[in-house]
């Protein structure tokens, strides 16, 4: 008995009457939930499986039931009778919605034997008559069913052949995925046999010296995306080196909608000879005939698409959507073929690439060709190959796992464009995002993190923020985490103290450094080189080439709206943004200058050299704090003040005055000194008026109404193609102070400084202020106790001079520690009176400490680990040129989690 | 035990009435002076004016002012409050001055457990926080809470004394306005206001207010419950229709001529306008029906039911509105999407127009999808008309399918809250992806503001720019030329002969004539 084949991705149908055992049938070939019965459906939505009235609501779950598996890719066996013909047509179109492939098994076994075991069953309460009447149906539709649309069909005919049938799952003629390559996968041909010889040998292939064959020496395989085909100069020659590299095992192909036509053509078919296909024809006829059958063969044979690398790669001639890749049905070839054509066209004219790939979102790189472009660009992970050889363009290949471009220019124009070469859409596919890459994914996977939730309340706060407030997502790379506080102190006095956040490294065993933390307004900056050409995103793969092209704008012209812009050409320039994406500065010049200010500064400091990068994305605080936070502090903080101190006033003398007649309001422990038995009126009003006045002191201290913008940076956060969170901080402090450095040398020589300040902080603040301010800091180990001391010494001088606190992070940056995503990337301990402004004028006093120190650090801690997790994350993911909605949606994350309403004196 | 001294204060003088006799224009200046130098001879005046009362008066005493607020001057009384405690005490209580003290403590804890009264997670304004110093409308539910039988006018005992007026002074710290706002609230009330200030923040807090004048304790405790909260701007609870009520309770007597009296309700009520319509509506009624019995007790301001409102034919708002649905009707579509439709004042007019098959909302702002969902009565609609409406949050920086293929589209008044960028990133989402057969989209034309003589910079402090004419015309056209589209342009509200009309309108069709289709398929481009 030979097996049936069934492919492994498929529906198939179980034909046969009641008893004829096909419930055991696929109990013995298939696994447990690889079977749908109508049976179990009918029990599901009536509790009994023989109720014949539940019949169309039983169907609706199977169909229902059966859909879902198909489309995430499981076979599926339908266990139901399927007897009349209609009932089989609509599973084959469930198979066929699903682009999976339907076969039938029809077990027609003898009625004798179904009527015996119906008589032995008890759970069948219906009368015989009813299997006749179902095994006369089968009888009907049986010698037709090999009309039916099935790819398949096997009839079990006998006990013997049912007891002795064999399954074997065959892989779909698409799935390679057991071919894991190295590949190098080469675009639209198109007959142009001289660029393809001197690509191959570019690639290190040996050509057969008679044009039959190409391989390379160390076993990779070349994988042809179709369109071998027309136009070029040498199509039969094309055909005969691709073909005789197909047959020893050098090359894959798939095939283009050239070879289809081909096919029809050497088929005989009536197709129009046009667009290159009449060139082909001749030189085919010039041939043999068996070599034209050869061909047709050949080209028919292809599979429109294929899988390949662990399912890691999928090669279709105009793409393929992912829940097409290692599916089987027309359509899916059609769209292998031809491409998205349901969509319209734009102004930009390419509807396929902008349709499906704009959207891509699989895991799967998928290269393609069809669609001539000026050069191959990747969108969303996939990328298009061809690069108009025929039109004088250039042969263009893939290294693949490389992903390494190589190409070589067309000898010559072999055919007149069909049109230019539109060149606008290309880069412009990445965006916009969808509104399904944020508020669709429930989580994000991170390397250091793990999966990190984000709740939808959550996105949808974020989404609000980041529509509204914040720059466009090929702009925010990174928005920085939020940092938890020391483990609360309880030394007298303090609510936070360094010795906690040191007890916390030194159990860990992890050096730290502690960094001044400096008052002002978080920020991050993306500088670019001077006169570098870098367009947004600026992490995304640049051409080196001067790029003066139309569309080629970080986000188009709005020249209708803003002449300046117009005028960037396309080169991004530098820019700062705060810590939930928002342009740094509101005034745009501001903005330009001080961010120019620091690229040129940069440049000054061999930062871009050192680097060996035209940009860097920069994290550090800009000051002074009234820079962002003016409307907080004249709004807030002054006016809290100022109602604290008039209240006092009026209540302290009205408890005097009640006093003095006898009238005591102050209870006596509640009085702050209890020996004060004198006055407790006067002694609570002077205590109020001395807390209020030390916070007014405190809120006034960071004020520098006239100051200009200094960056205080901590942080080199990545450059192109890398990431810099594994070296440690002292390297980072490092490069920080060389810019501070040159920023110094810029004001002594007038270059990049801040223009003198104009009035009466020219004096105050001398002729210029750098732009580049340096960051304190000292390196201990915090399981010695004299380093610790000394540290402590540190603290407090920094902060009762007015610091604002340090932050104390292990050395070795994101390396630190066993188990680096447990770690905390950094603790701060806030100086006394700095958490005066931030828990109110008496947070010192010693009963309120004590209610303050039960304050919850989990969840702050907790959301501090996620946040950096998915800072790394975005980073790394941007590094790594991933697509723009991989990178956007774990800072996206960042602002989601931002939401969470945490006690903000956290 | 935490301790909290975050408080506010405010404290109620009386004074025997030295010139009861006398005209009242003479009096606030008396009790103006020093309070200690009030001279005991002056009472028999004051009896003498009491005698006129119905029943027998005893000899003034200002220490009556305990029996006003039915708190014992020699005593402490502590009563709680939601957010902390309340104490009155007498800081004086003699016979010719009693002075009364209302001192409240707020719990930040249970301050902070008041829902509504959290706000944004991002800032620390729930925590360090002027409103627990300045006096607000915290400071009003205080005085409600505590001196609820003043307010309301009744004492048993002596029935007569709520109605008598005395020489009052109140005085209240820390209050979160500007001089020439807090005497603009009282002073057509008929007091005499007195304020410090400090410069750095004399915009924000006044640290001290002193209101002199005559008046019944009721009448002055009803008014400031009224106009705390109005001062203080951000009420700590939701306002719903009771704050009606209270209102027209509180400030019936007056409100209706006080030139104040929109700002008021439109501050007491939080800004909810139909709530101030409500209350003009009714406030008016009882002017017209009271001004024909008496004349009202302030300065009569002649006929009130003419000042409020400014004399436009039409607030802009509703004329934007009614173009735009009127340029939507033209199109006779049979899905229209509001994209940016804030709370709703589109969609009402769309579902009960039965030929919109599917009226469809978006916001970038999930509040005022809420809002949205409230204001349209989602949870009483019927079925039928519920199931042709669809409420959701998108943005019109990300391709939502969810927007595609629908008739027509409307932006009103949306485009110019886009930054450059997004705008650009919208026109994408908008006019290549969602691709409706039309577009209506309006915003406000700069040629017009030159007629608003106090704008300064732009019509909306979130406008990010206003076009001219001509930019709009510009950026309609780049629009069709990238996107495929005619354009229509409208004015919307009148005209003028040299800026053109307050609001400009365009309206958007889709190219249907050049077949843009790309037919790939059939020859191949490549």
């Amino acid at each position: 008995m030979s097996a049936i084949h069934v492919p492994d991705l498929s529906l198939v149908v179980l034909v046969g009457i009641s008893g004829s055992g096909k419930s055991t049938f696929a109990a013995r070939h298939f696994g447990p939930f690889e079977t749908v019965s109508s049976d179990f459906c009918r029990g599901m939505v009536a509790n009994d499986p023989n109720d014949q009235q539940a019949t169309a609501a039983a169907f609706d779950l199977l169909t229902d039931i059966v859909s879902r598996r198909l489309r995430v890719g499981l076979l599926t066996v339908v266990d139901a009778t399927s007897l009349r013909p209609e009932d089989r047509a609509a599973l084959v179109r469930l198979a066929r919605e699903n682009d999976v492939l339907p076969c039938a098994i029809v077990l027609d076994v003898p009625l004798q034997t179904a009527l015996e075991r119906h008589r032995t069953r008890t759970d069948r309460p219906f009368d015989e008559s009813v299997l006749r009447k179902q095994h006369a149906q089968l009888r009907k539709g049986l010698s037709r069913i090999g009309r039916e649309k099935f790819r398949g069909v096997t009839v079990l005919d006998s006990d013997e052949a049912i007891a002795d049938a064999r399954i074997e799952r065959t892989p779909l003629r698409s799935d390679l995925r057991d071919r894991t390559g190295p590949f190098d996968i080469i675009g639209d041909v198109h007959g142009c046999l001289p660029e393809l010889e001197q690509l191959l040998t570019e690639l290190g292939y040996r050509v057969s010296a008679d044009g039959t064959g190409a391989r390379h020496p160390e076993g990779r395989t070349a994988v042809f995306v179709g369109d071998l085909v027309d136009r070029g100069p040498d199509s039969a020659g094309v055909l005969r080196l691709v073909m005789g590299m197909h047959a020893a095992g050098d090359a894959l192909c798939v095939p283009g909608n050239h070879e289809a036509k081909l096919v029809r053509a050497l088929d005989g078919r009536n197709v129009t000879l046009s667009h290159g296909l009449e060139a082909t024809m001749a030189q085919l006829q010039r041939g043999t005939e068996a070599f034209r059958r050869e061909v047709r063969d050949f080209a028919d044979s292809l599979v429109a698409h294929l899988v390949l690398d662990e399912g890691r790669l999928v090669v279709a001639h105009a793409g393929l959507k992912e829940e097409f890749h290692n599916r089987a049905s027309g359509r899916v070839r059609e769209f292998a073929l031809y491409g998205d054509t349901t969509g319209e066209t734009d102004e930009f004219g390419l509807p396929v690439r902008l349709d499906w790939a704009a959207d891509y979102r699989g895991d799967a790189m998928v290269v393609y060709g069809h669609v001539p472009s000026p050069r191959a660009e990747w969108v969303n992970n996939t990328l298009c190959l061809d690069t108009g050889c025929v039109f004088g363009g250039q042969l263009s290949a893939l290294r693949y796992p490389e992903k390494e471009i190589v190409a070589v220019p067309a000898q010559k124009e072999w055919y007149p464009p069909v049109r230019p070469l539109d060149s606008s859409a290309t880069g412009e596919a990445n965006r916009p995002l969808r509104i399904d890459d944020v508020l669709g994914a429930d989580a994000v996977e991170t390397s250091r993190g793990g999966r990190i939730r984000v709740a939808p309340e959550r996105a949808a706060a974020a989404l609000a923020t980041m529509s509204r407030f914040a720059m466009p997502p090929e702009l925010l790379p990174y928005l920085p985490p939020t940092m938890a506080p020391a483990p609360t102190s309880h030394e007298e006095g303090y609510l936070e103290h360094p010795r906690t956040a040191f007890g916390y490294y030194a159990k860990r065993g992890l050096r730290v450094i502690c960094e001044e933390k400096h008052m002002g307004s978080r920020a991050v900056a993306l500088l670019v080189r001077p006169g570098a050409h870098v367009t947004a995103p600026a992490w995304a793969p640049q051409h080196t080439e001067a790029d003066t092209r139309p569309g080629a704008a970080p986000y188009p012209d709005t020249s209708a709206v803003t002449e300046a812009e117009a005028d960037t050409g396309g080169v991004l320039s530098s820019y700062v943004y705060t810590r939930t994406g928002r342009a740094f500065f509101a005034d745009e010049e501001a903005s330009a200058r001080f961010a120019h200010g620091a690229a040129v500064i940069a440049e000054v400091a061999g930062l871009f050299d050192r680097l060996d990068s035209d940009w860097v994305l920069l994290d550090g605080e800009i000051l002074p704090w009234n820079l962002k936070a003016q409307g907080l502090i004249d709004e807030l903080y002054r006016p809290a003040a100022a109602a604290g101190l008039a209240e006092t006033q009026a209540v302290g003398d009205a408890l005097r005055r009640a006093e003095a007649r006898g009238v005591r309001v102050l209870e006596r422990e509640k009085t702050p000194d209890p020996t004060d038995v004198a006055s407790p009126a006067a002694s609570w009003t002077r205590e109020q008026w001395e807390e209020l006045s030390a916070f007014r002191a405190a809120v006034e201290r960071y004020v520098d109404e006239a100051g200009e913008p200094q960056f205080a940076v901590f942080q080199v956060l990545a450059s192109a193609g890398r990431t810099w969170h594994e070296e440690p901080h002292d390297w980072h402090l490092e490069v920080a102070d060389s810019l501070v450095a040159a920023a110094g040398r810029s004001v002594s020589s007038g270059l990049a400084a801040h223009p003198p300040a104009t009035g009466a902080s020219a004096t105050a603040a001398g002729p210029c202020t750098p732009l580049f301010l340096k960051t304190r800091r000292v390196v201990l180990d915090p399981a010695d106790a004299t380093q610790v001391e000394q540290a402590v010494d540190w603290w407090v001088d920094l902060t009762s001079s007015g610091g604002e606190g340090m932050v104390v992070k292990p050395l070795e940056n994101s390396r630190a520690g066993r188990d680096p995503g447990r770690v905390q990337p950094g603790l701060k301990v806030r100086g006394k009176e700095y958490l005066r402004m931030i828990y109110g004028p008496d947070y010192d006093r010693p009963e309120r400490l004590t209610g303050l120190r039960s304050r919850n650090l989990k969840h702050k801690q907790s959301l501090a680990l996620r946040e950096y997790a998915l800072g790394l994350e975005s980073l790394d993911r941007a590094v790594a040129g991933e697509p723009l909605h991989r990178v956007h949606l774990p800072v996206f994350a960042v602002l989601a989690l931002e939401s969470d309403p945490v006690d903000p004196r956290l | 035990m935490v301790r909290h001294t975050e408080a506010m204060f405010f404290s109620l003088t009386l004074r025997t009435d030295p010139a009861v006799a006398d005209p009242a224009a003479a009096d606030p200046a008396a009790a103006g002076t020093d309070a200690v130098a009030t001279d005991a001879a002056e009472v028999p005046a004051a009896a003498a004016a009491d005698a006129a009362a119905a029943e027998a008066v005893p000899t003034p005493d200002a220490r009556d002012l305990g029996h006003l607020l039915h708190k014992h001057p020699d005593r402490v009384h502590e009563q709680k409050l939601a957010f902390g405690t309340a104490r009155v005490f007498y800081p004086e209580a003699d016979h010719d001055s009693c002075t009364a003290a209302l001192w409240v403590e707020v719990d930040p804890v249970k301050l902070s457990q008041l829902s509504s009264f959290r706000r944004d997670s991002f800032s620390l304004s729930g925590y360090i926080n002027d409103r627990k110093w300045a006096a607000s409308s915290l400071l009003a539910v205080a005085l409600r809470r505590v001196f609820s039988t003043a307010m309301a006018g009744t004492l048993t005992s002596r029935p007569a004394l709520p109605r008598q007026e005395f020489a009052l002074e109140a005085t209240i710290a820390a209050v979160p306005a500007a001089q020439p706002e807090i005497a603009a609230l009282f002073e057509p009330l008929g007091w005499e206001v007195d304020c410090d200030s400090e410069p750095a923040t004399a915009d924000t807090v006044t640290p001290q207010v002193t209101l002199r004048g005559r008046s019944t304790v009721q009448a002055l405790l009803n008014q400031l419950y009224v106009l705390i909260p109005v001062l203080d701007g951000g009420k700590h609870y939701w306002v719903d229709e009771s704050e009606i009520d209270k209102l027209l309770d509180r400030a019936g007597s007056w409100l209706g001529s006080h030139p104040q009296r929109e700002p008021i309700m439109r501050r007491y009520l939080a800004e909810q306008r139909s709530y101030v319509r409500t209350a003009r509506t009714r406030l008016d009624a009882r002017v017209t029906e009271r001004s024909e019995a008496a004349a009202p007790r302030s300065e009569g301001t002649g006929t009130p039911d003419s000042d409020g409102e400014p004399p436009t034919p039409a607030p802009l708002r509703a004329r934007r509105l009614a173009a735009v649905l009127d340029a939507i009707r033209r199109l006779r579509p049979r899905t229209v999407v509001d994209l940016g439709c804030g709370e709703g004042a589109l969609l009402g007019p769309l579902l009960d127009d039965p030929r919109m098959a599917r009226v469809l909302g978006t916001d970038v702002s999930p509040s005022e999808l809420e809002r949205a969902r409230r204001r349209l009565g989602l949870d009483r609609m019927p079925a039928r008309k519920a199931a042709r409406l669809e409420l959701f949050q998108s943005s019109l920086g990300y391709v939502d399918d969810r927007i595609a293929g629908v008739d027509v589209a409307v932006l009103m008044e949306v485009i110019e809250h886009l930054d450059p960028a997004d705008l650009t990133t919208a026109e994408t989402t908008v006019f290549r992806h969602a691709a409706p057969d039309h577009v209506v989209v309006t915003t406000p034309n700069s040629d017009y503001n030159v007629l608003y003589p106090d704008l300064d910079g732009m019509r909306h402090p979130d406008h990010r720019f206003e076009l001219s004419r001509a930019g709009f015309a510009a950026w309609a056209e780049r629009i069709c030329v990238e996107h495929g589209y005619v354009v229509d342009f409208h004015d919307v509200g009148d005209a003028h002969p040299d800026v053109g009309p307050p609001t400009q309108m365009a309206v958007f069709s889709r190219r249907f004539d050049e077949a843009l289709r790309d037919d790939t398929q059939t020859e191949g481009a490549a």
